[in-house]
């Protein structure tokens, strides 16, 4: 799996592409917590080239919340249509602000 | 009505993809039905992979895929221990943040997903039976 991250003012971007699934989701865990164990709370985790999130994804953005909020927060841009039904038919599209565009997300730190 | 076999391990779960993918598109299934059968098998076999021999490389399980005129049928068989998905309660949600566990997510998503859920534990093994209508 490849992970860029980009490192902005006021936040840091991840951004990875492809599937997300219990093969790789803790890969993508170790990255965010690099970023929180270097005291980065402001993370914008880019969506666009997802093409497929399992549960064992949506742990590693629940959990990197979990370290994030009340300080700073993960904020997630660009989701696939299908993965956005699937992540609010489980009740999971309320712990997180989701933006259409990077852009957007960046902008709201 | 093909069967593909797989070694207990999470590398597998991109090639189980594929092979559904394959046969939902067989099936006329359409892009969002697709991606349920998709997120539906991959969160089983996780299950299998991780607990059904008690962790990853060990065991193997068998994923067989019938297209009907209604929809498509998905059945994966293991010879682990004995799993019955609908003793997994599930995952509290509207909680806060903090209170959120991971326990029951998966089998969830399958619920959720499929339209049946089936499971049988026999001198085989596990088997459970998913279907998407279409």
């Amino acid at each position: 799996m490849e992970i860029q991250t980009t490192e902005y003012k006021r936040c840091t971007v991840i951004k990875t592409s492809g599937r997300i699934d219990g093969s790789n989701a803790p890969q993508l865990g170790e990255a965010f917590k690099t970023l929180t164990e270097k005291g980065v709370f402001n993370i914008v985790f880019d969506m666009t080239d997802v093409t497929f999130m399992a549960s064992a994804g949506w742990w590693v953005l629940i959990d990197t919340q979990k370290t994030c909020k009340p300080r700073g927060e993960v904020v997630l841009a660009n989701i696939d249509k299908g993965i956005r039904d699937s992540l609010k038919l489980v009740g999971m599209g309320s712990y997180f602000t989701i933006y259409d565009d990077l852009t957007s997300a960046v902008g709201s730190f | 009505m093909p069967t593909r076999t797989y070694s207990g391990h999470l590398k597998h779960l991109a090639a189980i993809c594929d092979f559904v993918t394959e046969q939902a598109a067989l099936a006329g299934l359409d892009e969002a039905q697709t991606y349920a059968v998709q997120l539906a098998v991959d969160e089983a076999a996780t299950n299998i992979v991780e607990h059904a021999y008690g962790g990853e490389g060990r065991g193997s399980f068998s994923i067989t895929c019938k297209v009907t005129a209604e929809g498509l049928k998905v059945v994966l068989k293991d010879g682990g221990a004995p799993f019955d998905p609908s003793s997994v309660p599930e995952p509290v949600t509207g909680v806060p943040l903090e209170e959120l566990k991971s326990r029951g997510l998966g089998v969830f998503l399958i619920r959720q997903m499929m339209d049946e859920v089936t499971y049988q534990f026999g001198p085989d093994g596990n088997k459970l039976t998913l279907f998407k209508r279409k």
